[in-house]
């Protein structure tokens, strides 16, 4: 059986008139179906770059993205994408904002009082009912981040990718809306591919760890699996010797063997 | 009541006592409505008060160096005699030119709304273009950049040359002086609009058409709103010069004719008037923005 996403030999170089800058060199990876995947990384070793790839925000210098086989170009709800900012239309209200997605991909095959009843579905698996009405103005940032959670998980996406999701977030909400994530996939089981920066949280998530290597020409570094059971407990994990394990892996390589060199 | 401490490798925890700490429950006070309405009429009064003041010194000033004899403008109280039956009956209409303060008012209303609505229609449409396409944008932004700066009533003439009717000729004149700035204004929030927005809109797959409704009109709404702002100012500055060319029904021409009759408290009552509904156009324009922006701005 072929993989269900596969990120096959991608090269990305961005050039400016005769400047050339060679971003990603040769990423090579495959994810499953139901898979958690995060991808880890020093900032500007083009792991969003790579994320938007995925989605097709970004074409690809050379390679491709295959998703069940298919060749993916173009953005598409198939890959719905929770940004780091979340990206809400503040003229909307939150129902509003879940329901344009949708609207969309469920034009022909769900009738209008279907498509509400799946808007608000999607809301209540990120409990975020009790504000449907409510602009993004008005929520703080977790609820506006859970939000966008639910517009991404409504598109029924065949991969749910996260865009450093919870960067802008404080610790305690950060921490809560890991949990719920956590919850979905377990419930849902959709197959996610996470960028992020945080060791505890690729750990925490995580079936597998793509570790890459400081930019220009960023690559994979490293491949860690994460040897723990689902449903996982934050508590629990604190002691942990696997997950203790897996940390000290990921640190070692981000801290010791790439550390981040800053430009002078 | 004792509570152990939790010991856990040599942390020492206090459990909070649960003491009884008394719950004061506040009742709500209704603030007695003679309060409330006294906060009202204080901030009214603090609202009214100084332009009333600033406007009541301004008359006696304006009376005081006009009344003396041999002055050439009409001291406030003379304005008022002459124009008494002007201002009580502004529905007469006596044929011709011979109207109302109201008909000279609504008849350059009408050709300004008729102007000033083409201007918005056709300005957001190319603002749209020129802030969408780069080659739009390189190839019309010069010629919109030479075309705004020529004065509203240097078109007046042309227009006279292609319409031969002074009608379509004051409404081109409406429409040509507030076109600018509502192009380019249109351009500048289509431009601005958030990648972030954009990137939404490709995810869900949007096609042109919705794209333009629910994204780029509602992101770009601020900006286009400013636009038709200014827009809706000049076009009533306009209206007035290029009314006093044409004649007819009007109220530019109402002033022209009153200077070329003499009756200065007239052409003083008229700026009066002009003046009130600049400002009250300007303010339409304004709180319509606000009620269809409600919301967009803050993200």
């Amino acid at each position: 059986m072929s993989a269900y996403l596969k990120l096959d030999h991608i090269d990305k170089v961005f050039s400016r008139g005769a400047a050339s800058t060679e971003v990603l060199k040769d990423i090579t990876l495959t994810i499953d179906r139901g898979e958690f995947v995060s991808i880890i990384g020093h900032s500007g070793c083009g792991k969003s770059t790579l994320l938007n790839i995925v989605a097709g925000l970004t074409t690809a210098t050379m390679g491709g993205v295959l998703l069940e086989d298919h060749e993916v170009n173009s953005p598409g709800p198939d890959r719905a994408v929770v940004f780091q900012n979340h990206s809400l239309l503040p003229w909307l209200t939150v129902y509003q904002n879940v329901r344009l997605g949708v609207d969309k991909v469920f034009a022909k095959t769900k009738s209008r009082a279907e498509r509400d009843a799946w808007t608000l579905h999607n809301l209540s698996l990120v409990q975020m009912v009790h504000a449907k009405d409510k602009r993004p103005s008005e929520i703080s940032g977790g609820m506006k981040q859970r939000v966008g959670i639910a517009r991404a998980l409504a598109m029924e996406p065949k991969v749910l990718l996260l865009d450093e999701p919870f960067g802008a977030l404080d610790a305690l909400t950060r921490a809560h809306l890991q949990d719920s994530v956590m919850a979905l996939h377990h419930k849902l089981g959709n197959t996610i591919l996470m960028i992020t920066h945080d060791v505890d949280e690729a750990v925490l998530l995580s079936d597998r760890i793509v570790m890459m290597t400081n930019g220009p020409s960023a690559t994979i570094g490293e491949v860690l699996e994460v040897p723990l059971p689902h449903p996982r407990k934050r508590l629990e994990l604190a002691t942990n010797a696997a997950y203790l394990k897996c940390r000290q892996r990921v640190l070692e390589f981000l801290y010791e063997r790439h550390r981040f060199i800053e430009a002078a | 009541m004792t509570m152990p401490a939790i010991r856990n490798d040599g942390v020492t925890i206090m459990p909070a006592a649960a003491a009884n700490a008394p719950v004061v429950a506040i009742t709500p006070r209704r603030r007695p409505w003679r309060d409330s309405y006294g906060r009202i009429a204080r901030d009214t009064a603090a609202r009214v008060i100084p332009p009333l003041i600033v406007i009541t010194l301004l008359m006696l000033f304006w009376e005081l160096v006009c009344r003396r004899t041999g002055s050439t403008l009409p001291p406030p109280s003379k304005v008022y005699n002459d124009t008494k039956e002007l201002i009580f009956d502004p529905f007469f209409d006596h044929g011709g030119i011979d109207k109302g303060l109201f008909w000279h008012l609504s008849a350059s209303l009408q050709r300004v709304a008729l102007g000033y609505s083409l201007a918005a229609v056709a300005g957001i449409g190319l603002g749209v273009l020129v802030g969408q396409s780069v080659w739009a944008m390189r190839g019309l932004d010069p010629l919109f950049q030479v075309l705004r700066t020529i004065p509203p009533l240097a078109w007046l003439p042309l227009a006279l040359a292609a319409f031969r009717d002074g009608q379509p000729s004051a409404i081109f004149v409406i429409f040509i002086t507030s076109i600018w700035p509502i192009i380019i204004n249109t351009a500048v929030g289509i431009r601005n609009i958030p990648q972030d927005y954009r990137n939404v809109a490709a995810v869900v797959q949007l096609n042109p058409l919705e794209f333009f409704w629910k994204i780029m009109l509602p992101s770009a709404a601020p900006y286009i709103f400013t636009g038709l702002r200014i827009g809706v100012g000049l076009s009533w500055l306009a209206i007035i010069a290029a009314e006093m060319l044409i004649g007819g029904v009007g109220i530019g021409f109402f002033i022209w004719d009153a200077w070329n009759s003499s009756h200065i408290s007239e052409i003083i009552l008229a700026l009066f008037y002009v003046g009130i509904i600049g400002f009250v156009l300007d303010r339409a324009i304004a709180g319509l923005g606000r009620l269809v922006t409600h919301g967009t701005s803050a993200s």
